[in-house]
């Protein structure tokens, strides 16, 4: 029985959290130099597509769900999924409420 | 472990909804507001809190290995790096109240944009807040992990007490990692940004 709830010990190699440290590190750079420009409104769409690709390095690598079970991978996914349509569900009832002149 | 991570995804996931909503009424006291945030110091925390999320992937990689000193440095400098940011974050609070930026009845804010500011402010103040609160819990619990570490509790066959830690602490780092660009850098690209006043 022991041995089958053991799912948690895949060892990774030191290599690969190395090389996701040196990635977050360059997108911090990245996103800093870029904010420093004006792009208008997509200065906020640049700097979430970078948090989100840190986000999901710290995710599947630092914490292991590249790695994990189906089961614990989908119940990630569906938390996410939930927070996605939170957000989406206040941005299409406040970004519209000016149309109904309120 | 997740169960507890996704209902603070939920947690935190209500803070940034009412940030969506009152940027969106405010955005351009939003933009002026976070133009006075000090973008170094944020860029700062930013990259210690990465560092502490890589000593914390290398200490649960020391506990399966069963590497007991590798463990327990890398725990305790885990915790060192929390603590900067605390402190970092502690100066920049300190920063707010010299400039009247604390939300009540003091609160200053040059310009026509007072109220959308403030309303920035409060947002500024709960949300690190909260994500402050997670650090200082994070060192606490770090304590106990780190002198069962001391004593050799930790082997290949049970470390789960580190692996879950991790999670805990990864997680704290990406609130932060969404934080950082939605209040430091949002106002950015406006002339005389970053906390030059």
């Amino acid at each position: 029985m022991s041995k089958h709830e053991e799912t948690h010990d895949h060892v990774v190699s030191t290599k690969v959290y190395y090389g996701v440290f040196a990635f977050l590190l360059v997108m911090t750079a990245l996103t800093v130099a870029v904010a420093k420009v004006d792009l208008g409104i997509f200065n906020t769409l640049v700097a979430l597509t970078i948090a989100v690709m840190k986000a999901s390095a710290v995710v599947f690598f630092f914490m292991h769900v590249r790695w994990a079970s189906k089961l614990a991978r989908l119940f990630v996914a569906a938390g996410f999924f939930w927070l996605l349509l939170l957000f989406v569900l206040v941005m299409m009832d406040y970004y519209n409420r000016s149309h109904l002149g309120m | 472990m997740w169960a507890f991570l996704i209902t603070e995804v939920m947690f935190f996931g209500g803070f940034f909804a009412a940030y969506i909503c009152y940027r969106h009424y405010y955005f351009d006291a939003f933009m002026a507001a976070s133009n006075t945030l000090n973008i170094p110091l944020g860029a700062f925390n930013t990259t210690v809190l990465i560092v502490s999320s890589l000593t914390m992937a290398m200490a649960v990689h020391s506990a399966q290995l069963g590497k007991r000193k590798q463990l327990v440095t890398f725990l305790i400098l885990t915790m060192i790096l929390g603590a900067t940011f605390l402190g970092v974050k502690a100066v920049e609070y300190a920063d707010k109240f010299t400039h009247h930026h604390v939300p009540g009845p003091n609160f200053v804010f040059e310009g026509e944009n007072t109220r959308g500011a403030q309303l920035f402010f409060s947002l500024y103040f709960g949300m690190t807040g909260l994500h402050a609160t997670h650090m200082i819990v994070g060192i606490g619990i770090m304590i106990p992990i780190l002198l069962a570490a001391m004593k050799g509790k930790y082997t290949p066959d049970y470390y789960t007490p580190v692996e879950m830690f991790g999670l805990y602490w990864h997680f704290v780092d990406i609130v932060w990692i969404f934080l950082f660009p939605l209040l430091y850098l949002l106002g950015g690209h406006l002339v005389g940004g970053g906390g030059h006043h």
